[in-house]
């Protein structure tokens, strides 16, 4: 359902469209079983003259197996639920692929930074690449990025990639990502962080291969002139 | 006290109802200090250098400050025997030895900090001293509001009226007690 | 009834409270009266919800109509966006839903229902409602302090709410946290009184299988906000400290954890939800059976279904941070627990459907909002779900998707409960019945609007519109004309559905004065508060003929009596 709605553009955005729509399947199938009995027994047992209602208790066994089967029912989807919901947690924020490319990402009130490790493929050398608001990544490679936030809380969000992760003052928190489409999308700041919170969005470029080699070197030249 | 509503003289529950409001209240208080406790003990957990700000607490102080809420604890429980046989005049006298016993509690306090902030050890300093002042502070002003009831019901039962609120204000007097129980070993002995 | 009768001997007083009507002063400001106070509390509380309502409406039309000037407030500023916001959040929950459902209609029913004069501690009731009103005072102080309310959102987290240097609301945020705290030391206050009453001053005869669902729920409701507030009420003072002395419990500059807030918040905030949830589904358990004239289905069932939530909610509360930064594992575990707790609620609103098998259903206004409530809060509950599902939350988290989910559960609770037990007990409060028709009129311009607010709220947060955003023309990707259109259905039809709150707040006040009289039991109702006469007098019964359950709340259309009714306290 999701990806009427936002395009999927990660590796892991299949897996979470995939449990919503399970989650949607299982529920709307419960929730509205629920509701169309609902409105039957309320159309079915409305006041007629002269009909008196009648005496149950709900201990009477041929009434209450209607409740109990369907509860255990439920019971196992949950468990479905519950199964696959760990599954595609466990792929998104457990698991660590082999990382391909690296990015730091700094968020502040209320702007972010990127710092790209530039052609030698290593962060903290010189010939890093710092940009603002605009992070410039390679498409079909596992990037791992390193998430630290200098003053409040802030939270990486794009929702094109199904990924969020609040950044912590004082912390290090470290994920990944794995674009699959080339294309500029959005980045949100999705923790309220203050005044600016409703600001502090950025874009992020999926580049191919060369474009992204392209971008590195037009960014070197910056630097060296 | 002057009206009391027909539903206050009722125990369906086979309780006194004052004594029931009273463990209610101490359920509620409970998870107060919980709170803090389980905050400051994950800190100390997580942190072990803290215990290196904690040398600087007086263990001495704290100790004696424990063996005189203890004392006083039983005071309030000899107060609370008087007042089962009727005898409001000692209920009285013990309850305020007790208050004494807080007062105390509270001058030997009121010392112990004074020469720390003196030394620089401040509410700001550290987060553990956030902790140290903030936990005790809160427990003395239980202390304090403590000492003012068992003064209110002292007051009644010298003239051996409510004489079943000594046990009462005993029992709250007791929690204050053990709170300072879990406070000692965790601000002064863990270093 | 605070005459001054200075000897102790019970007898006396009884007569003394029971002929002894109060003065004016005595009656409506200063009352000892459950049931004034109960009144106290709703009255306030809906002055409450008319701010709540009015944010509301501001920010709805921002999102409309980004940098207009609303009318009847003005433009509307990010950081005024922010503030509206979040006293939005904290008006509608703590001085809404709180007072109303928990407060109001647990004072005034309580006693009434369980057969007692009064509250057991009268006087501890009226300081917890005037300590409520203070902290009421205090926070719409802070709305117009020098920088402005608090705007770090309703959940205050720090670092930002900690530091007036990153908030830039000094005052606002102080005031914010201490009213907050006030608030809930009030609510401690009643929730004792609610529970020792409850537990000891029930009419003879009255067993535990005898007590109406809403006394249980209310209780079962105090209970739970008592023993999870209390970590937040020590959070809220190390947040003032933090504030305004420098302490450094939040500071992870000075090596502590801004996420200990987040736990200390939540493992409060999620049993509060069932805090409020619980006396509105115990409101709809009252009516439904009333209007079907039926035995409640399974009561027994339907308490173990509470108790069980109740103890859930307290294993859950990490289901708002899964992508805050605890460690992912622990996920798993919240995740297990918080998709597990439908198993409780399920069974519960399936047994409150199946309670209408066999009725014979009379479509009263308070049924309406019965029969709604259940129908609402079952697409509230169920997209609960997507949420605990983590893998899941990962793309939903902080979208509107997350505040449609809460405002289905919220809105049904605080707003469609409330004016369910509104209706339903209005005779018994006031002595007039309420006009149906106008009734009906609010009901359908309450309930249609309130669908169009937030079904188009799902849609955008599926779309990625995260929350708290004033403006989303800073977003490209979620700027669209088509998500543009789904904000202002939304706010167009909050418009319309405050202006049918019109038709109620007429119908009420007109009621009050114009209103046919209301009979002792106009809905032919079993509980003991409608054997009372409309309005109870003080002292609710007669003081010489209190009276003596004996048998239990739903016992409608028994076999063999002409009556389809058999009261509580009847000889058989
Ligand atoms: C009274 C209010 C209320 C209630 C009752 C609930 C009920 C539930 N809530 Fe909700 N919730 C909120 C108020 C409420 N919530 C609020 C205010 C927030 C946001 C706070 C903030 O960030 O500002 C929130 C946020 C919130 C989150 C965090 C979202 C995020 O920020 O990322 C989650 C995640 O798990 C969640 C889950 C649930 C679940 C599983 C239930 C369950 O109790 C629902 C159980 C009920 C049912 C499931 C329906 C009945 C069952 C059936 C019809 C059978 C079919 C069902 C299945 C097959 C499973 N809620
Ligand atoms: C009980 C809780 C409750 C209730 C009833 C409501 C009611 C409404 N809420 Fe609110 N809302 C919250 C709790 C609630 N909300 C919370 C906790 C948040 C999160 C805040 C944060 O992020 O920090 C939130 C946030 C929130 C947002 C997200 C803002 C953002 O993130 O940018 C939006 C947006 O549309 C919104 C809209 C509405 C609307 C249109 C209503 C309408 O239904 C309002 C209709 C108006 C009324 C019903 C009042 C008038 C009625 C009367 C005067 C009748 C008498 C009163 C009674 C019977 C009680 N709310
Ligand atoms: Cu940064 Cu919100
Ligand atoms: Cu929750």
């Amino acid at each position: 359902m999701l990806e009427l709605f936002m395009q999927p553009a990660s590796t892991f955005a299949g897996d979470v469209d995939f449990l919503v729509n399970l989650v949607a399947v299982l529920t709307f199938f419960w929730g509205g079983l629920s509701a169309a009995v609902f409105f039957w027994l309320i159309w079915r047992f409305r006041y007629r003259e002269g009909v008196r209602a009648q005496y149950v208790t709900g201990n009477e066994p041929d009434l209450k197996r209607f409740i109990t089967y369907p509860h255990y029912l439920i019971i196992v989807c949950d468990l479905a639920i519950i199964a696959f919901a760990v599954q595609t947690w466990y792929k998104i924020k457990q698991d660590m692929p082999e990382p391909e490319n690296e990015v730091r990402i700094v968020a502040q009130q209320w702007a972010w930074s990127f710092v790209d490790p530039g052609a030698d493929g290593k962060l903290g050398t010189d010939d890093d690449i710092k940009t603002v608001d605009d992070l410039h990544v390679e498409v079909d490679k596992v990037t791992k990025y390193t998430l630290v936030s200098r003053d409040v809380l802030h939270d990486f969000s794009v929702p094109v990639f199904r990924l969020k992760q609040d950044a912590i003052p004082g912390r290090e928190i470290t994920g990944w990502f794995e674009p699959t489409v080339v294309g500029d999308f959005d980045i949100q700041c999705a923790e309220m962080c203050g005044i600016g919170h409703g600001i502090m969005g950025a874009r992020i470029h999926v580049e191919t291969a060369e474009q992204h080699k392209a971008w590195i070197e037009s960014m070197s030249k910056v630097a060296t002139n | 006290m002057a009206f009391k509503p027909i539903a206050t003289t009722r125990s369906a529950a086979g309780i006194l109802t004052a004594k029931l409001a009273v463990w209610w209240l101490l359920a509620s208080e409970v998870v107060i200090f919980g709170g803090v406790l389980a905050s400051y003990i994950m800190h100390r957990i997580g942190h072990p250098e803290w215990a290196h700000y904690a040398v600087h607490t007086n263990t001495l102080a704290g100790g004696t400050n424990t063996f005189v809420l203890l004392t006083s604890s039983l005071s309030a429980v000899l107060a609370h025997r008087a007042a089962q046989l009727k005898d409001g005049a000692t209920a009285a006298k013990l309850l305020l030895a007790t208050v004494g016993g807080g007062g105390i509690f509270l001058v030997i306090k009121s010392f112990e900090w004074a020469n720390e902030i003196k030394h620089g050890y401040t509410i700001s300093a550290n987060p553990f001293w956030s902790f140290y002042y903030t936990a005790a502070g809160i427990h003395g002003l239980h202390v304090i509001a403590g000492m003012t009831l068992m003064l209110w019901v002292a007051n009644d039962a010298r003239k051996n009226q409510e004489l079943h609120r000594v046990e009462l204000v005993g029992i709250y007097w007791h929690f204050v007690d053990l709170v300072w129980i879990f406070l000692f070993p965790l601000l002064y002995i863990a270093k | 009834m605070s005459e001054p009768v200075t000897t102790v001997d019970p007898h006396h007083h009884h007569d003394a409270h029971g002929h002894h009507e109060p003065t004016f002063l005595e009656k409506y400001i200063f009352p000892l009266d459950h049931k004034y106070i109960g009144m106290q509390y709703m009255f306030t509380g809906m002055f409450m919800a008319l701010f709540g309502g009015f944010f509301a409406y501001c920010f709805r039309l921002q999102l409309a109509f980004p940098g207009a000037s609303v009318p009847g407030f003005g433009i509307v500023s990010p950081g005024e966006y922010n503030a509206l916001v979040t006293n939005h959040g904290t008006v509608m929950i703590f001085w809404v839903a709180m007072p109303v459902l928990v407060a109001a209609f647990g004072n005034f029913l309580i006693p009434l229902m369980i057969g007692a004069d009064d509250m057991v501690f009268p006087r501890l009731n009226r300081l917890s409602y005037q300590i409520f009103l203070l902290s009421a005072i205090i926070l719409i102080i802070s709305w117009f302090v020098p920088g402005g309310g608090f705007g770090g959102a309703w959940t205050a987290y720090p670092p930002l709410s900690a530091n007036s240097h990153y908030s830039l609301t000094p005052l606002g945020s102080t005031l914010w946290v201490l009213a907050v705290a006030l608030e809930f030391a009030a609510f401690l206050l009643g929730g004792i009184n609610f529970i020792t009453t409850a537990m000891n001053s029930r009419a003879p005869g009255m067993g535990a299988k005898d007590v109406p669902m809403v006394v249980w729920m209310i209780c079962i409701a105090s209970i739970l906000f008592m023993v999870s507030v209390g970590p937040l009420i020590a959070g809220a003072i190390m947040l003032l400290f933090d504030q305004q002395l420098g302490t450094a419990f939040f500071d992870p500059q000075r090596g502590s954890d801004p996420i200990l807030w987040q736990h200390l918040f939540w493992f409060f905030g999620h049993p509060e939800v069932y805090v409020v949830l619980l006396p509105a589904t115990g409101i709809t358990a009252e009516i439904i059976c009333t209007f079907s004239r039926k035995k409640l289905f399974g009561y027994q069932t339907i308490l173990y279904t509470t108790i069980g939530t109740g103890v859930l909610s307290f294993f859950v509360w990490a289901h708002h941070q899964f992508i805050a930064g605890i460690d992912p594992r622990m996920a798993n575990v919240f995740t297990i627990t918080t998709v597990l707790i439908s198993i409780p609620i399920a069974e519960m609103m399936f047994l409150y459907i199946a309670t209408l098998y066999g009725g014979s259903i009379r479509f009263t206004v308070p049924m309406l909002w019965a029969l709604s409530f259940i129908a609402e809060f079952l697409i509230g509950g169920v997209t609960g779900i997507f949420l605990g599902a983590s893998g899941a939350d990962v793309y939903f988290h902080d979208t509107y998707f997350v505040v449609a989910h809460f405002h289905y559960t919220f809105f049904p609770i605080a707003i469609i409960g409330t004016f369910a037990a509104l209706s339903y007990w209005f005779p018994k409060m006031f002595g007039r019945m309420l006009n149906e028709r106008l009734g009906r009129i609010h009901f359908w311009g309450t309930i249609i609007p309130f669908n169009f607010i937030f079904i188009p709220l799902f849609i955008t947060g599926s779309a990625g519109q995260h929350r708290r955003i004033y403006d989303y023309n800073n977003f490209p990707d979620v700027a669209t004309p088509d998500l543009q259109m789904l904000n202002i259905i939304a706010s167009v039809s909050l418009v319309i559905l405050l202006c049918f709150q019109a038709v109620f707040l007429f119908n009420m006040f007109w009621s009050l004065f114009r209103g046919e009289r209301a009979p002792a039991n106009p809905w032919k109702a079993n509980t003991l508060e409608w054997q009372a006469p409309s309005p109870p007098p003080h002292g609710n019964f007669p003081p010489d003929a209190m009276p003596s359950v004996y048998r239990g709340p739903y016992e409608y259309s028994v076999p063999g009596r002409e009556d389809d009714f058999w009261p509580q306290n009847a000889p058989s």
